[in-house]
């Protein structure tokens, strides 16, 4: 306001509430919608009842809900500011797993911090899209184009990605280096690079079977043939498919899916719940969530591409990714169309790390569309 | 560029659920249904087996079993040991569970624990719904009263092997046994009945969610009805007591089968129940052999009680007639050796009578010198040795009848005609079975050509003997037989009983000691040893053949003691106590059969 624009440094500076009042609240309101279907979901896992999942979820939800808020009305430049640091954090966290995590589900993953648990591989996914933000900006095209300035993105990259990998989570560290990728991308980088780097990983695919662990070969073998074991390995995904497709257009009905109520599906409130959706709400059902999905992604590469300050752009574009890859690779792997990684249907499915880590780059988004109009000094934090 | 690629994904996401959804959706509604809704048969209840009388032999009463399905539970030794916490299962019975899961493929139900008391079943029921796999039932198990007289009739249940359970679904019911030995085998398709099938909601690991109608109710299996006197049969085994013995008792008229009796026995229900190692291990051990059915596997010497119908046959070949007479100094000599009678110094001169009641063997060898081997085995064979019955019990023999044929066949030699006078007198290679015997007699009794039989197919008894055909043997010849067979009975013969009351039923019979063993000459010169002295295994086969009453013969019976020593004095009493018995529960006409 007038007081503010005349005593202020900066003459388009506008107060946190003024920030808060401006926020898109349509895409806001789809956030929720989104989260809407998860508790409706966990609801009908539950077996018709609030409790346990559903209303745990909810309050978690509130929760990440003021996070994310208070996120996106935090002003652009203290984002950037942190871009490194947090990245440095979460290499310690992912460090601190290796040494003290709490082993489940057949990796470790988890720190116990007291009041959560905290899985740093989902602080990386966002890290590393910030401090690969934070290295081009500023950085002209040609700049970015020199093979030199590759070095640091590669550390900044893949020192996580193998962190996560040893714990062992393939499916996040496949999220890791799409969204670098996708940074590296909108960069511009030549295109040249690309296509080596996706000849090199065709040619390392038979050498990284090697390292595979054992699970995750089955995972993968299971993949390409799933009946093979209808009971065994592929239990999981031909059941999946079988709720899919017997859910028709409309599907059975709230509460009526033969598969989820009596069971046959596997990880129902947490990996397969997109297929509990598309079971009782059939085709429409389940169209409609990949569609509010579709909303919110296309609106934070609307404002990545609208930013005027590379930084915002460049994060706004990376998160994107990284959310969408998140939703891809859930949706895919429950439709048989990729192997069994153990990746959640973020907001829908239970668990915290994965909402919180949605809302939290859904925070950083709406802070790039908040700053959309600010522009950064090419060096620097832009605040000193 | 990146947006219009998340746009595609997102699009091709969707094509992939549309193609599941709709293209095959069809396919996968099924699937999903075939998923859902189980259908579960229904076990039918198992006929009952009926004596004459209608006193139950077989029969199912209510049994508290729990079950585990291998492949549903989680983790076995734990869910064992969680159910023996309620049930007493001890460490050998845990270990022997675990080796039957380990042997068996994993969708094949075992039994865990059966016989549970009400208390002990409800507080497993309390358990289960925490012990996937773990199925309790309160079902039906079969169960035989009178186990131990029947055993080797009767047969037993035992689960189905497991390829038959691969192939039938019934099969794989919790507890579903088939019939596995004797009669119980042998009717297994009119006992069973048809199952009945009902559908129901199951959820992932297969615990049923609610039935869905229509639900079709299992067919209960039909009953069977025996001609077996289970009063009768009881008072056989007890008179049987502990030695190794067969009996036979047949209605005379009809050959309706009215006890058949092996001792020593065993109790079919510790089959059912699923025999212990040990108890096992004991049956199999015993020198006089429980298990093996001595009524009909049992195949003996017949010794003398085949003398009746040898002279039957001579008297239709018109080699003796009522009075021919022979001497028997004690030996007769053919070619060059020495055949003896049992009686050391003879008998002197008999008649054919005579030579019956004192079971005379000289004049048998009198009798086989002139009487061809063909002609003695064709006789033999019309009273019924050497064929199977086919009675529906485990194990029956067809014994052996040697003729000319059979020593060509079986040795490659030419008949001599040493062995004519041995069969003569029912050694050599003649051998029989206690049903054979008892159907000799009973032909010999009543004239009549009947079959034995076991199961009466209604309760409709006692056809009139027009039913049958005669024997196409000369009646007068008969009678001068059984006449030979009443006096053995009597003074002078050699099943005598001075003590028995003049007013009790006539009896006829026929004594015979197999000899099990070769008697060398050097002993024949110093006197064979007495039987007493011998090991049990050496010692002879006592036999019995006899009907009653002599006036119209009602009750035809064969025994046999293996190693019992002498017929007259071993096997005679007790034949002649189960005639007596067995006439007194003929006798009175039942209320049930007349009015039937």
């Amino acid at each position: 306001m007038g007081n503010a624009r005349m005593f202020g440094p900066r003459r388009n500076e506008k107060s946190p509430l003024q920030r808060l009042l401006g926020l898109n609240w349509t895409i806001v309101l789809i956030n929720c919608m989104i989260a809407g279907v998860g508790f409706a979901m966990l609801y009908s896992v539950a077996g018709g009842h609030w409790d346990p999942w559903a209303s745990r979820q909810s309050m978690r939800f509130i929760g990440a809900l003021i996070l994310m808020l208070t996120i996106a009305i935090i002003d652009i430049r203290y984002w950037m500011a942190f871009a490194y640091p947090a990245w440095a954090i979460g290499i310690a966290l992912l460090l601190a797993v290796e040494v003290v995590g709490a082993t489940g589900m057949g990796g470790q993953r988890w720190l116990d911090i007291g009041f959560m648990r905290l899985q740093p591989s989902e602080v990386m996914k966002i890290a590393v899209v910030m401090a690969l933000a934070r290295y081009f900006h500023g950085r002209n095209y040609d700049q970015s184009r020199s093979l030199r300035s590759l070095l640091v993105p590669a550390v900044l990259m893949l020192l996580p990605v193998i962190l996560v990998y040893r714990q062992p989570d393939l499916g996040t560290a496949i999220m890791i280096i799409a969204g670098g990728v996708a940074i590296l991308f909108l960069a511009g980088l030549p295109a040249w690079i690309f296509v080596a780097a996706g000849v090199a990983v065709a040619a390392a695919i038979p050498v990284a079977w090697q390292f595979l662990r054992d699970y995750q070969k089955d995972r993968v073998l299971t993949f390409l043939n799933p009946e093979a074991d209808p009971l065994g390995a592929g239990y999981q995904i031909t059941q999946s498919k079988i709720a899919l497709g017997s859910g028709g257009m409309t599907g059975k009905g709230f509460l009526e899916g033969t598969q989820s109520q009596l069971n046959f599906l596997p990880e129902m409130k947490t990996d397969f719940i997109f297929t509990v959706l598309a079971e009782e709400f059939g085709l429409i059902g389940a169209s409609i969530t990949l569609v509010l999905y579709g909303l919110v992604l296309g609106y934070a590469m609307l404002m990545g591409l609208g930013c005027r300050n590379q930084f915002g752009r460049l994060m706004a574009g990376g998160l994107s990714v990284t959310l969408f890859l998140y939703v891809m690779i859930n949706v895919a792997m429950v439709m048989g169309l990729m192997p069994v990684v153990g990746v959640p249907l973020p907001m829908i499915s239970y668990g915290g790390s994965a909402m919180l880590t949605w809302m939290i780059a859904y925070g950083l988004i709406l802070s790039v569309a908040t700053h959309r109009h600010v522009t950064l000094a090419p060096k620097g934090s832009g605040l000193a | 560029m990146l947006a219009g690629g998340q746009g595609l994904v997102l699009t091709a996401l969707g094509g992939r659920l549309y193609y599941l959804s709709i293209v095959q959706g069809e396919k996968y509604k099924l699937r999903a249904e075939k998923n859902r809704v189980a259908l579960r048969l229904i076990a039918p209840e198992r006929g009952e087996i009926f004596d004459r009388k209608r006193r139950k032999l077989a029969t199912n009463r209510p049994d508290f079993r729990v079950f585990m399905i291998p492949e549903q539970a989680e983790e076995i030794a734990a869910t064992l040991e969680k159910i023996g916490r309620v049930v007493r299962l001890d460490e050998r019975r845990i270990a022997r569970l675990e080796r039957q899961i380990k042997r068996q493929r994993k969708f094949v139900p075992i039994t865990v624990a059966q016989g549970l008391d009400w208390r002990t079943f409800a507080k497993v029921n309390v358990a289960v719904p925490d012990l996937p796999g773990v199925v309790t039932d309160a079902g039906l198990s079969r169960f035989y009263p009178d186990g131990e007289q029947i055993a080797h009739l009767i047969g037993y249940l035992a689960s189905p092997g497991e390829a038959e359970v691969a192939a039938n679904p019934l099969y794989q019911l919790p507890g579903f046994k088939v019939g596995r030995q004797g009669l119980e085998r042998r009717y297994e398709d009119r006992l069973r009945g048809a199952a009945g099938t009902r559908r129901v909601e199951v959820n992932a690991v297969g615990r049923e969610i609610r039935e869905l109608p229509p639900r079709q109710e299992a067919m209960p299996g039909s009953d069977l009805q025996l001609t077996l006197d289970a009063e009768l049969q009881k008072f056989v085994m007890q008179q049987l007591g502990e030695e190794a013995a067969g009996a036979v008792v047949m209605n005379a008229k009809t050959g309706e089968i009215l006890s058949l009796a092996s001792a020593p026995t065993f109790d079919p229900n510790e089959f059912t129940r699923g025999i212990s190692q040990e108890n096992w291990n004991a049956l199999l051990k015993d020198p006089r052999k429980p298990l093996i059915n001595k009524a009909v596997s049992g195949q003996y010497p017949p010794g003398s009680t085949v003398k009746p119908i040898i002279a039957l046959a001579a008297l239709e070949q018109g080699i003796v007639t009522e009075q021919t007479e022979h001497y028997c100094n004690g030996q007769h000599r053919f070619g060059n050796r020495t055949f003896r009678c049992w009686k050391r110094g003879g008998h002197g001169k008999l008649d054919l009578k005579g030579a019956i009641s004192n079971s005379c063997d000289v004049y048998f060898y009198q009798i086989a010198e002139e009487l061809d081997i063909e002609h003695m085995a064709e006789m033999l064979r019309r009273f019924g040795l050497g064929q199977n019955y086919d009675l529906g019990i485990d194990g029956e023999k067809a014994g052996l009848v040697p003729d000319r044929a059979w020593k060509r066949a079986a040795f490659n030699q030419p008949w001599h005609g040493g062995e004519t006078l041995n069969v003569s007198i029912g050694q050599g290679a003649l051998l029989a079975t206690p049903l054979q015997l008892a159907l000799m007699t009973a032909r010999l009794a009543s004239g009549n050509h009947m079959e034995p039989s076991l199961v009466s197919e209604d309760l409709e008894t006692d056809a009139p003997d027009t039913a049958f055909s005669k024997m196409e043997v000369n009646p007068l010849h008969m009678r001068i037989v059984r006449r030979g067979m009443e006096m053995v009975m009597e003074a002078g013969g050699t099943a005598h009983d001075y003590r028995r009351s003049k007013n009790a039923p006539k009896q006829a019979g026929k004594t015979g000691t197999a000899q099990v063993r070769r008697i060398s000459e050097a002993e024949h010169q110093e006197g064979v040893r007495d039987n007493d002295e011998l090991p049990w295994a050496s010692r002879d086969h006592a036999l019995f053949i006899g009907y009653a009453p002599v006036e119209d013969p009602q009750v035809a019976v064969s025994i046999l003691v293996q190693h019992g020593g002498g017929g007259s004095s071993t096997a005679a009493p007790l034949a002649r106590a189960i005639m007596d018995k067995a006439l007194d529960l003929m006798t009175p006409p039942l209320p049930e059969e007349g009015e039937a």
